[in-house]
């Protein structure tokens, strides 16, 4: 693997940075996480979080939207705002030499938003129409409908929030969202790029040490479910989302869970892609992935078949999952070793997926994991230790969502 | 980085960026044929023929094809355009050998018929999961409107129809004539060695045979129109409209890259502050995109259907404003800022300087390094802007819809 030189710093605030210094790279790229997740959002009034990530960006400090939109473009920023059910996420990437003006742009933007109550409607017009827009996108609207039915209540709820709750939705309250989870001790800002060590450091000094901490906030949390369930939908195909138990990314056994995951359903060689788009020609899209929180994992699977053909694609993803356990081949665990190989030092030719990875590592697991580190785990993993895996954590207990025309049948055997 | 170029004796082109700090090498191969250069009989087999060369040559199977691929732990893919299909792998330089030979390997499939008719039924569900995805029926709806009577119409994925009647033996005749090594440019980027290159090369293409197959080449006079296909099942109404731009061979192709950017980017556009930034649409964008022969400003609009009125008539007085005024100075130099800098992320992959090496070639026998990019981009005015605008006006010539509604009113 090659050299990475990355240093870690903690403001007097608890503000966590962390930097990675790329000097083959012109770019640099932050990633800043703010546990504002929509976990938090306030039962009844789902979406807050998406509103408010909406709203951070319309005007801080001096600058109102217009200018602040202006400068940022200017600076030729890339930029992105995500929520996720954990954080609410403010990134982007530009040429190196002006990452320092972007940063104290930021500062603004974290430390002294307008949150602009005149275009609270607006902002929440935004997301009511993202919502409307996955109605019209069934493959995504069937693995979100998964995710809301395998993870316990609010960890699976869609991160755009709910018609109902939207409505209900105040401006005070995206307010009160800010005030109470827009605090420095629980979040990370991840930098990489063509940077100085210092220089970035005490930068980031400057600009966010007027940053308060506040108490966690809380959340009510309640169950999963329902286990099975159709959604009617007048479509083509019938879109299929298949979850079942795994474990979190900081689990000891994670490397094993997605090499176990990557077998099943990763590659154009995978078990999934071959026994049902190749040797079937039942699906275009069908595949398996490990979605991993911090306190807990799930895999995933989706396939997706014209409606006559889809129960026959059901029945034939179901027993490949079971049928892990029978036994893996040396060659299809080379395969999954060279594929994270070159994914890792891929992963050096950007900035933004590394300032995005040592944000993620240092939130799952408190510590920035090396390329090299995770090279040599992967390296050391052996078939019989994720067969021993997959005993103690078998595909079973399925949640199945299906969407389209008609219910399929799911085999109570396996659940 | 250090550009190389060559052809071999039966035609085919090479051209190579290297840069030795990269990490990784991308190799591809640009074949240029696509859904432009099919007859109605065979719609669709540019693509299909795409899924078909992953099925294995002589030498390997389809089994061996994937899992090859896995083992050198490629990111490996292949797409079909109206004009190019694009077979392509990134690699640690290792695996360059192994990749090469099996990438050109598969470039002479053997169109076994019991693979052809297990692929047909994969198709089937393609074009099955894009039906229900609005923005796509919308996207072929247009081009078919836009370019009627032209090849740019027809479309990628074929019908239900055409491909359950499309035969291998069509197939292989269709493969015969468009992957002659002529219609091919070999485009690498990122760490290699270029006498490594020639040799693989000429080791694994040499043999190909020579030949360069026509292309109809002339720009496309669309009449427009307005096509709306209703779908009680959809909640947004997804909206599409085109009109007439720079060909791709144009030197206005860049003025009409930066007018795409001050009017219809993703953020701080004039199509955002008008229509998303005050909740009026989800999204709003429109886009300069370039073909041989042809051009087209490409909007997009998603919003609610009781908003697609109003909306569409924003758009038309954005475009009414600029045709008339031109862009300011300021949001120019917001445009090349963000241009600018969009280039410089990009190429820092080689995967993000194939795209580009590979089609500069295909479409101008061009070779175009960052800095000529960065400096053509530096140097535009709003001159050039306002002669395009006289040349290539924004307009709302042809549209389609789809989504609930039966009509569309206040199209342009």
């Amino acid at each position: 693997m090659p050299a990475q030189q990355i240093k870690t710093f903690e403001l007097p605030n608890g503000l966590t940075l962390v930097v990675e210094r790329m000097p083959e790279v012109r770019s640099a790229a932050f990633s800043l996480l703010i546990p504002a997740g929509n976990v938090y959002d306030p039962p009844g009034q789902e979406g807050c979080a998406a509103v408010l990530s909406d709203l951070i960006t319309r005007g801080a400090g001096e600058r109102d939207s217009k200018q602040l939109a202006f400068d940022l473009d200017n600076l030729g920023l890339q930029r992105n705002e995500t929520v996720s059910s954990s954080h609410i996420g403010l990134g982007g990437a530009t040429v190196a030499d002006r990452l320092p003006e972007v940063l104290r742009i930021y500062a603004d933007i974290v430390l002294r938003p307008v949150l602009p109550e005149n275009q609270f409607d607006a902002a929440r017009a935004g997301v009511e129409q993202a919502l409307r827009s996955i109605e019209d996108e069934p493959r995504q609207k069937a693995m979100l409908e998964l995710r809301r039915r395998c993870y316990p209540h609010p960890w699976g709820l869609p991160s755009d929030g709910s018609m109902e709750g939207l409505a209900q939705l105040t401006a005070q309250t995206v307010h009160e969202h800010y005030q109470q989870c827009f605090r420095p001790d629980a979040s990370i800002l991840g930098i990489a790029g063509n940077v100085d060590f210092d220089e970035i450091h005490h930068l980031v000094k400057e600009c966010f040490n007027g940053w308060a901490c506040r108490p966690e906030p809380v959340y009510e949390t309640g169950e999963c479910g329902p286990q099975t369930d159709h959604l009617e939908h007048d479509s083509t195909q019938t879109h299929i989302g298949v979850a079942y138990e795994s474990v979190p990314y900081c689990d000891e056994w994670y490397y094993h869970a997605w090499a176990a995951a990557n077998i099943l359903g990763g590659g154009m060689s995978s078990r999934l892609f071959s026994e049902v788009r190749e040797k079937r020609g039942l699906c275009y899209s069908v595949y398996a992935s490990l979605s991993a929180l911090r306190d807990q994992g799930r895999v995933l699977c989706y396939a997706g078949s014209t409606n006559d053909r889809a129960q026959e694609t059901l029945d034939v993803l179901l027993s490949e999952l079971q049928r892990l356990g029978e036994g893996i081949s040396d060659e299809e665990l080379d395969r999954c070793k060279a594929g994270a190989k070159s994914s890792l030092i891929m992963q050096q030719e950007s900035s933004s997926s590394r300032a995005s990875a040592l944000a993620r590592d240092w939130y799952y697991l408190g510590r920035v994991t090396t390329l090299d580190e995770v090279h040599q785990k992967v390296d050391r993993l052996t078939v019989p230790g994720i067969l021993e895996y997959v005993e103690k954590h078998p595909a079973e207990n399925f949640t199945v969502l299906t969407l389209g025309p008609h219910p399929l049948e799911v085999n109570h055997g396996v659940l | 980085m250090e550009f190389y170029s060559a052809v071999l004796d039966n035609g085919l082109q090479i051209v190579a960026e290297r840069s030795p700090s990269a990490h990784s090498v991308a190799v591809g191969f640009f074949v240029r044929t696509g859904a432009r250069d099919e007859t109605a009989a065979v719609s669709g087999v540019s693509h299909f023929l795409e899924h078909m060369v992953f099925k294995g040559t002589e030498r390997f199977t389809a089994e061996d094809v994937n899992r090859i691929f896995d083992e050198v732990g490629a990111k490996y893919n292949a797409s079909t355009s109206e004009e190019v299909t694009l077979f392509y792998a990134a690699v640690l330089p290792e695996y360059l050998p192994r990749t090469f030979d099996l990438l050109a390997e598969i470039l002479r499939p053997s169109l076994r018929t019991d693979d052809f008719d297990m692929e047909k039924k994969v198709i089937l569900e393609e074009i099955g999961m894009y039906e229900d995805q609005p923005t796509f029926t919308a996207y072929e709806k247009l081009m078919q409107t836009h370019f009627a009577g032209h090849p740019l119409g027809q479309c990628i994925l074929g019908t239900v129809e055409s491909i359950t009647d499309l035969s291998a033996d069509q197939m292989r005749s269709y493969f015969n004539q468009r992957y002659q090594a002529g219609n091919i440019t070999l485009a690498v980027a990122g760490n290699f060695d270029w006498s490594e290159i020639l040799a693989l090369a000429e080791e694994h293409c040499a043999a190909w045979p020579a030949g360069s197959p026509p292309r109809v080449v002339e720009e496309a006079q669309p009449q427009g129109g307005i096509e709306v296909i209703t779908n009680s099942s959809s909640l947004q109404q997804h909206v599409m409209q085109m009109t007439p731009a720079p060909p791709s061979s144009h030197p206005d192709r860049f003025a009409a890259e930066l007018l795409g950017v001050v009017v219809g980017d993703d953020g701080g556009s004039r199509m955002y502050w008008d229509l998303v930034d005050p909740g009026y649409a989800e999204m709003a964008e429109m886009s300069y995109n370039d073909y041989d022969g042809s051009g087209v400003y490409l909007t997009y609009c998603g919003c609610a259907p009781d908003e697609t009125a109003e909306n569409l008539e924003r758009i038309q007085k954005i475009f009414a404003d600029v045709n008339e005024r031109g862009i300011s100075e300021e949001e120019l130099l917001q445009a090349k800022n963000k241009v600018s800098s969009r280039i410089v992320l990009r190429s820092e992959r080689p995967m993000g300087r194939l795209g580009s090496l590979g089609s500069n070639w295909l479409y101008r026998g061009e070779y175009r390094s960052v800095e000529d990019d960065l400096k053509i981009v530096e140097t535009m005015t709003t001159g050039d802007i306002s002669r395009l605008l006289e040349t290539y006006p924004l307009g709302q010539t042809t549209t389609a819809a789809v989504g609930p509604l039966e009509s569309l009113n206040g199209v342009g």
